[in-house]
């Protein structure tokens, strides 16, 4: 940290040296705390009305929060180098839990998911959303610029193993996030567009196959449903349409706060975590969730504003990735609430209630800041 | 192609960085795009559409259904009311596997297959979140059973409702009717919302003669219930109009004497007070529980019943016809004193038999089977009702001819519906060349006319026909409606008057001298009432033939089986001054009108005693006919 006043280029000057210096000291980005602190509070006034008025269940999301932020301001203070390095044994630590969790992990409803130790229960996959992104960053960082085959080939590996370990415990829809958030650093690392094309093209000819043999029965259910809710209106369809007509019944002004009759009658399920969009959507209406879209956006610009300024190509990476995957939970939580997207259990970032989520993407956004607030090289 | 160094390039990542950041945003832009788009297809395009449904899920509109009216006697005793009842309803929308539930409800408590099989068929026609009944009258022990197995059970309602009970069963079983499930053919024709959560309905009788008024009209509420169906609160009310209340004409202590008296012989018993036309007892026996039909029979009980030779389920009283047999007699007096053919004082020679001119055909009397010869060299009109002397009547209906005895005994209700305020009435057979020719398309025979004279042949009429014929002769010529109801909620409702049938005074005399003699005279056929009467009763016996009995063989009541024995039927009125009460009987197979005059005894007796408007004068002295 005292390098980095070392290294201002106006040192001892305390007009310039000191505005920037108070916040730079703790590493923190100070619009990307302001934008995600009114997220929060906006998260939590939503799940206030959404948890059926549970001081309790706000004031559990409150102490999430305030640890997630701890963390992210921890997060913040590491260097960036230091995340380099650390990045393969974060890795190869992650990939061993992973199967570790295949071998001796908890869960419930048919997927092993957690691991416990010592009373303590977490789910490893977290740990991958972060380190997936770091080796694959780590990795191409070292190489030349775009990547080249074989280097490409190394990433899709270190991506693939951690996916291909997931999307057996099975959690298809946590194993595609790991994946994507790897591909984020290929994209900005200036991946070629043949790549690009090629995987596409692989994607569209394996979608079949993969229909046929790949999916589990629950699965192709949940995509048939989000083409049509109407044909299992009480099975599978029954999320679907409750949340349609949650969304739908707000209108432009919304039914007011706490008047979600949806949510309070219990009509829509999971109506606190992963569907608490469309409470805010019936009580704000249209105006709520284009507020809720304009701060989203506003935070993955910050992120894409922060690598197109980040001093390496490191953290340029990591920045891409990390708004990027930031935003895929934003685009897929909100898409699969409206019926775009199959229902798979993406959370909406800080405003769903829940802990882990929240951790993980907090320890991102501390990274962001860390390369926020990296300091120059010293020579260019 | 970039060349293929192999040092880093900044400027040149830094370059594609941009670019790429650029795409990404754009892309990112795009995305929000789409999901923009889509919220706002859901909250403003189609925002009319899923707030109605919202409302719907919300708001739920529940039938309130009325109290079904009440019955009561003429004295107030409660003849149909309704007790609380719990019946298993499901919501369908609120069940998540329809067949393991109710795999799982078969398990905690009886559910038949016909219950499945009438829910099936309900659940078609329901609305969404409208509960659909499977289980009536649930007992105290299921229903704890289901609140213990309730969390597991979303969907499935227990209700409580109002049931239709019949405090004396049998007694009033044909004199009421019953009520029953709604069927699909009901479901169809019955108002769909004033129906909407009634399961009842009127099937026979006054139950479903009086449907209208006993039913009431349906209410609503709107209330708030969550997605477990459990109603939160009820936001609006409408109450519903409870179903009108039922006075009967009829009268307990005379239904129940009826009933008594019948015993466990088949045969009904009508009684009307020709002043109202009211019907103070209509008992068919034997009865059946009507109880049992209120939540659906089953079909052991229900074959048991049809089944049965002594065919419970018919209604004698108005369903069943008979021939009148010489109850006939006084109405066939009043024909020949209308037509001018006889007056009381004319007389027909009396050798015990009787035929046409130019025929060898005997047409025999009754008593000369008894005394081998006639009822007196000539007998007269008083004498011919008293003694029931078949040969007066002969000559009487040869004279009539049929089509104008037709004419004359059709005022006193034969041949055609009375028009009783209950359900299945039979018209009954008042022949006539004409009715010959489109019912067997045969002209009719003289011969014919002969034992239509003394109600035997084609003529048949209902205990109910009998009873309104005599309560007109008691009337001297009223023709009223019958009418079971007295008053509905306190108001009465009268009985529809007819154009009376004018008669001089000396001829309604002239005929009630005749039938007083039946009861009150030395030789009168059913003189054995007169013992310790103290009214004078009007009436005329009657025996009717149940199986063909050849030219000269002779009836013998010992060696006929007991279902071929004669019917015997009894009409009678009292008093006779001021009569307050007409009957009309029949005991099938009683052998002959013996076992039904005692019946008219019981009755008349009865009503008399309690009926506090008419004083009941003790006859001092009585005038030996």
């Amino acid at each position: 940290m005292g390098d980095y006043v070392r290294q201002l280029p106006h040192h001892g000057s305390r007009d310039m040296a000191r505005r920037p210096s108070a916040v730079m000291r703790f590493h923190i980005d100070v619009p990307l705390l302001l934008l995600l602190l009114v997220l929060g509070v906006f998260g939590l006034l939503v799940l206030y009305s959404a948890s059926g008025q549970s001081l309790e269940a706000v004031y559990r999301q409150g102490s999430y929060l305030l640890l997630a932020f701890t963390i992210m301001i921890v997060a913040a203070q590491i260097r960036l180098q230091q995340y380099a390095s650390w990045a393969p044994w974060l890795y190869v630590v992650g990939v061993l839990t992973l199967i570790a969790v295949l071998l001796v992990g908890v869960g419930a409803k048919g997927a092993q998911r957690w691991l416990e130790v010592g009373g303590f229960r977490f789910q490893p996959a977290e740990i991958m959303k972060l380190a997936v992104p770091l080796a694959v960053s780590w990795f191409l960082a070292g190489r030349v610029l775009p990547p080249r085959f074989f280097a490409v080939i190394g990433a899709v590996i270190l991506l693939a193993v951690p996916a291909g370990l997931i999307v057996v415990q099975p959690d298809l829809g946590t194993s595609l996030l790991i994946a994507a958030s790897g591909l984020f650093v290929l994209f900005m690392a200036g991946i070629g567009w043949r790549y690009i094309f090629g995987a596409a093209v692989l994607a569209a000819a394996s979608a079949w196959p993969v229909w046929l043999y790949g999916l589990k029965e629950y699965q192709k259910q949940r995509i048939l449903t989000m083409f049509n809710p109407e044909s299992d209106k009480l099975g599978s369809g029954w999320n679907i349409i409750q949340s349609k007509t949650a969304i739908g019944s707000g209108g432009w002004e919304g039914k007011g706060w706490m008047q979600s009759t949806q949510s309070r009658l219990d009509f829509l399920p999971e109506s606190h975590t992963d569907f608490i969009i469309a409470v805010l959507a019936e009580e704000h209406g249209l105006r709520g969730i284009i507020l809720l879209m304009s701060i989203y956006l506003l935070i993955v610009l910050r992120g894409f504003w922060i690598g197109a300024h980040a001093q390496t190509s490191f953290g340029r990476m990591m920045a891409g990735s990390l708004t990027l995957t930031f935003f895929v939970y934003i685009f897929v939580n909100m898409g699969m609430v409206a019926g775009l997207l199959p229902v798979v259990g993406v959370p909406l970032p800080l405003v769903s209630a829940g802990g882990t989520a929240l951790v993980t993407l907090f320890a991102g956004f501390g990274v962001l800041m860390a390369i926020s607030t990296e300091p120059p090289k010293a020579s260019t | 192609m970039l060349p293929q160094f192999d040092l880093k390039d900044p400027q040149l990542e830094s370059r594609v960085y941009g670019t790429r950041t650029i795409i990404a945003v754009g892309l990112v832009m795009i995305l929000l795009g789409v999901i923009l788009m889509r919220y706002y297809t859901l909250q403003v395009t189609e925002y009319e559409i899923y707030r109605t449904q919202s409302e719907r899920n919300r708001v739920q509109l529940q039938p309130l259904p009325p109290r079904r009216g009440l019955i009561y006697d003429r004295n107030g005793v409660l003849l149909a009311d309704n007790r609380p009842s719990y019946m298993l309803s499901i919501m369908r929308e609120r069940v998540p596997d329809l067949e393991a539930t109710l795999v799982d409800l078969q398990a905690i408590l009886p559910v038949s297959d016909g219950d499945i099989e009438t829910f099936r068929k309900k659940l078609y026609r329901t609305r969404p979140y409208e509960p659909v009944p499977l289980r009536f009258r649930l007992t105290e022990e299921e229903r704890a059973r289901l609140a213990v197995n309730r969390f597991r059970l979303p969907g499935v309602v227990v209700e409580a409702q109002l049931l239709r009970h019949y405090p004396h069963g049998e007694l009033f079983s044909h004199a009421l009717g019953y009520v029953g499930r709604i069927n699909e053919q009901e479901a169809q024709e019955l108002d769909e919302t004033d129906y909407r959560g009634t399961f009842h309905v009127g099937k026979v009788g006054i139950e479903k003669y009086y449907e209208d008024i006993l039913h009431g009209h349906v209410g609503y509420q709107n209330v708030e219930s969550n997605a477990h169906g459990r109603v939160l609160r009820v936001l609006e009310r409408i109450a519903p109009e409870r179903g009108r209340d039922l006075t009967l004409s009829l009268d307990y202590n005379i239904q129940l004497a009826a009933f008594e008296a019948l015993g466990d012989r088949r045969g009904a018993v009508v009684a009307i007070d020709p002043r109202t036309g009211g019907l103070l007892a209509l008992v068919s026996t034997p009865g059946f529980d009507t109880n049992l039909f209120v939540n659906g029979i089953s079909s052991s009980e229900y074959s048991a019943l049809r089944d049965s030779l002594d065919v419970p389920l018919f209604n004698r009283a108005i369903q069943g016809t008979y021939p009148p047999g010489s109850t006939i007699k006084p109405f066939m007096a009043m024909a020949g004193l209308l037509s001018g053919l006889v007056n009381p004082q004319s007389t027909v020679r009396d050798p015990g038999w009787y035929s046409l001119p130019g025929d060898s055909r005997k047409y025999r009397d009754w008593i000369l089977r008894v005394t081998g010869t006639g009822h007196a060299y000539s007998v007269n009109m008083k004498m011919a009702i008293a003694e029931s002397c078949d040969v007066y009547f002969y000559d009487l209906a040869r004279r009539l001819t049929i089509d104008r005895m037709h004419d004359y005994l059709l005022p006193f209700g034969f041949g055609e519906r009375t028009g009783i305020d209950t359900t299945n009435e039979r018209t009954g057979v008042l022949p006539s060349t004409q009715w010959k020719r489109a019912a067997m398309a045969q002209s009719w025979y003289p011969g014919e006319t002969i034992s239509a004279g003394i109600g035997q042949g084609y003529m048949l009429a209902s205990p109910l026909q009998l009873a309104v014929a005599t309560s007109v002769m008691a009337s001297r010529g009223q023709r009223r409606v019958p009418r079971l109801v007295m008053a509905v909620d306190g108001e009465p409702l009268p009985a529809p008057q007819l154009a009376p049938l004018e008669a001089p005074p000396e001829y309604w005399d002239a005929v009630f001298d005749g039938m007083r003699e039946v009861v009150h005279g030395q030789r009168g056929t059913a003189k054995a009432l007169a013992k310790g009467i103290l009214y004078e009763m009007a009436g005329k016996t009657g025996t009717a033939q149940v199986i063909g009995i050849a030219q000269n063989s002779v009836y013998n009541e010992a060696q006929v089986a007991e279902r071929h024995r004669h019917h015997g039927l009894f009409i009678a009125f009292a008093p006779i001054e001021a009569p307050t009460i007409a009957v009309g009987i029949i005991v099938e197979n009683g052998g002959g009108s013996s076992a039904a005059s005692p019946i008219a005894r019981a009755v008349i007796d009865t009503w008399l005693a309690t009926e506090p408007v008419a004083p009941v004068a003790p006859v001092a002295a009585m005038e030996p006919g």
